[in-house]
């Protein structure tokens, strides 16, 4: 494995709070050290002048289809779109077909990812068996095949009773409870958020209250058992403050943010464009608002994509029958160097934290810094080049996205895993990655 | 040719207040010739129509084909039932193969909100959409509005929608329509069947019966389907009736003559009280006479027709 030598770039660590330009060296699949005057003899040098040197980022909430629907993605296709979109490591939810419900299954998921060889994919384990909500998975046997949390994710956590055993059952083996928040008989038959776009377009809405009152669940059930709750794909400016009341309390909950709630608002269904379906709904300027505050002060802890690939065909319907979901990994970085770098919401350091850093505390995954005997994942990009979003381009197998044509900032230039490039600017979909 | 309305009539959300006046006051000779001994004019000769009803219709879609028959055009009819739509066709599959019958337009009821656009978002064909999901149902609200000025200036007139306003395409065709021709409107029912956030439209919100009896010139009362009751909506049709119902003691009590408006089929005995429905001051029937006329005049100006040519086209019927 030759060593690689990143010079002339802009360093961000935020977990060691380093931000200034400096040389990385990675030697042996980890990061060697990070300094000046840095020298491998027979290293490949990339030079990085204008460029953000951060740890590669970490997706908590990817939904790769495999196994169950290859024809929409699979695990080859979507750890490649991750690496394209500069994240090296990636949570696969478990709602696949089967269901990620037992250690045989995880299995599956690791070693079609160590085949792949491209990003990190750490698979996510049910909550219960068939996530149907009955009956508590082997949490034990999920985490010794590699799960790293347990979420019945598409769904809720069925019942308040399942949520305070799974919270509690999971304390012995250290992983976080990732819920789905959405209260099913709230929601029954939604098809975007509850409001006025919803009532003059005549689509059956989706009430804010859908998700607070299971947040608000989440919240008492993790404050009684002492368990990590981590709510997924929060939406409103309710949970938002619910979750920054909890937090204040000494409350084990963790929340993550998708960069199309933090970029969008309802106006976009509005033409009954599909792509703007998804669940949790896009909500209004006010949520929008106070999940921007709330990611910027920490209320809410890091950005996930919610990577939902569905095939063109579904989305080419009705909007009552279209699925609900988008793709995220090769947009999530430049949406959120557009729609909150250049608001002010996150600076550079803030924005590598909600990225890369947090996401890989909230999981206990080795990764999300730079510090000097970890692994090699490592991205570079630069934040200044602007392109436009070409979904055709995407190395994920599906295009559903609502950023289509979207003018966005920020390019990855290189994104390493292990010590190794596995994209660099430039690749296309369909040629061999680069080595 | 420009067209006096553009390719489609999907909704009135969208139409100007010269759009809708056009299209009422086009449907005027249009009235006179369903009165005649031969109610037929060649407007549309040579034009294909295609009525495609993905949901039961008796009245709108009887409505639409005399409509097009009366302008000469000719119709084919496709039910959900016994089309490939029950084969499992998509709806854009449906629209490729309409087009690629060389049609001219196409009517269409659906389930789904936004499916009338979706069609002419995908088709070169003119579409009329006769009600999408709880979204439109234009035509109703043109003939609606008609109905209203056949009696009395729109302007300044007090329309009450009374009644399931959440699930109901006619009701939002009907305060588009309204509002932009100047009418005040309230919408009255159960909070249960009120959208969230309808008083953002610019209309009054009722949730006793008796406080718009009190405040309306028209009533215009809408369905109770009966699977609310079984969605939870509203515990019972007798309770229902007994709190909403348009009943003939609710009326009387009125300071004004009302017009009562129903877009049917009724529910008598739920909604509305039958003694209402059959008094003098129901126009239930004329809303349906002047459904025809309406949906010619859309048809006419949606192929092209020049709207001073309306006048003209009564010409000489058929021979």
């Amino acid at each position: 494995m030759t060593a690689i030598l990143i010079k002339g770039g802009r360093v961000i660590d935020p977990g060691r709070r380093f931000d200034q330009v400096a040389e990385v060296l990675l030697k042996d699949g980890q990061v060697s050290a990070v300094g000046s005057g840095l020298a491998a003899a027979g290293a490949e040098v990339l030079d990085a002048t204008g460029c953000v040197v951060a740890p590669g980022f970490v997706d908590l909430h990817v939904h790769l289809r495999e196994p169950g629907r290859e024809d929409v993605e699979t695990i080859a296709t979507g750890a490649r779109a991750a690496v394209a979109g500069g994240f090296t490591s990636v949570c696969a939810m478990p709602n696949t077909d089967p269901v990620t419900d037992n250690q045989a299954a995880v299995g599956f998921i690791v070693s079609q990812a160590r085949r792949a060889g491209t990003a990190r994919v750490y698979p996510i384990g049910a909550v219960s068996l068939g996530s149907k909500g009955e009956q508590l998975a082997e949490f034990g046997e999920l985490v010794g095949a590699g799960a790293v949390a347990v979420s019945d994710d598409g769904r809720p956590v069925a019942t308040a009773h399942l949520m305070r055993t799974a919270l509690e059952y999971a304390l012995s083996f250290g992983i976080p409870v990732i819920d789905h928040c959405e209260d099913l008989s709230l929601s029954s038959g939604g098809a975007m958020h509850e409001g006025l776009v919803s009532t003059r377009l005549g689509l059956k809405g989706i009430p804010r209250s859908a998700e607070d009152v299971v947040v608000a669940r989440d919240i008492q059930l993790a404050e009684l058992t002492g368990g990590h709750v981590h709510l997924a794909h929060v939406s409103t400016a309710g949970a938002v403050a619910m979750i920054r009341d909890a937090k204040a309390r000494g409350v084990r909950v963790t929340a993550e943010a998708t960069p199309h709630h933090l970029a969008l608002t309802d106006a976009a269904c509005a033409g009954y464009d599909t792509h703007a379906k998804m669940n949790p709904p896009l909500r209004e300027g006010r949520d929008v608002t106070a999940l921007r505050a709330g990611l910027a002060d920490g209320t809410i802890d890091c950005i996930a994509t919610d990577h939902a690939p569905h095939h063109y065909d579904a989305k080419e319907q009705e909007f009552d029958n279209a699925p609900f979901g988008v793709v995220g990994l090769e947009t999530a970085l430049g949406v959120a160097l557009t729609e909150l770098v250049d608001a002010k919401v996150l600076d550079l350091p803030g924005l590598v934290r909600c990225l890369a850093a947090r996401p890989a505390e909230i999981a206990h995954l080795p990764a999300g810094t730079l510090t000097p005997g970890t692994p090699a994942d490592v991205v570079v990009f630069d934040p200044a080049a602007r392109w436009t979003v070409d979904p055709a381009r995407f190395f994920s197998k599906s295009r559903n996205t609502p950023f289509a044509a979207r003018s966005l900032r920020g390019v990855v230039r290189w994104t390493i895993v292990g010590g190794e490039v596995v994209h660099r600017r430039g690749d296309v979909p369909g040629a061999p990655a680069a080595r | 040719m420009t067209r006096a309305l553009g390719k489609d009539l999907l909704g009135l959300e969208h139409l100007s207040a010269d759009d809708i006046r056009l299209i009422l006051d086009t449907a005027e000779p249009f009235k006179e010739i369903s009165e005649r001994a031969i109610k037929k004019v060649p407007v549309l000769r040579g034009k294909t129509i295609v009525n495609l009803f993905f949901e039961p219709s008796t009245r709108t879609r009887i409505s639409f084909e005399f409509a097009e028959k009366r302008l000469s055009a000719d119709t084919v009819n496709v039910g959900s039932t016994g089309s490939s739509v029950v084969k499992g066709e998509t709806l854009v599959d449906t629209a490729r193969n309409l087009e690629a019958m060389r049609i001219d337009m196409v009517v269409m009821r659906h389930g789904s909100s936004g499916a009338a656009k979706f069609l002419a978002d995908r088709i070169e064909s003119n579409v009329v959409n006769a009600g999408d999901g709880k979204h439109e149902h234009p035509t109703q609200g043109l003939l609606d509005l008609l109905t209203i000025r056949d009696r009395r200036p729109i302007a300044g007139t007090r329309v009450c929608i009374v009644g399931d306003v959440l699930h109901s395409r006619v009701a939002r065709s009907n305060i588009w329509g309204l509002l932009k021709l100047g009418a005040e409107v309230a919408v009255c029912g159960p909070q249960t069947l009120l959208p969230l956030g309808i008083g953002e439209l610019g209309v009054r919100v009722f949730r006793r019966v008796e406080e718009a009896i009190e405040w309306a010139d028209v009533l215009n009362v809408l369905r109770l389907q009966l699977e609310r009751m079984q969605a939870g909506y509203v515990p019972s049709t007798r309770e229902y009736y007994r709190v909403f119902g348009v009943t003939l003691e609710r009326l009387e009590r009125s300071p004004r003559e009302l017009i009562i408006m129903h877009p049917g089929p009724m529910n008598r005995g739920v909604e509305i009280d039958s003694r209402v429905a059959d008094g003098p001051h129901a126009v239930i029937l004329d809303q349906v006479t002047n459904g025809v006329a309406v949906r010619m005049a859309v048809l006419y100006l949606l192929a092209g027709g020049k709207p001073e040519l309306a006048e003209s086209a009564k010409g000489a019927p058929e021979r």
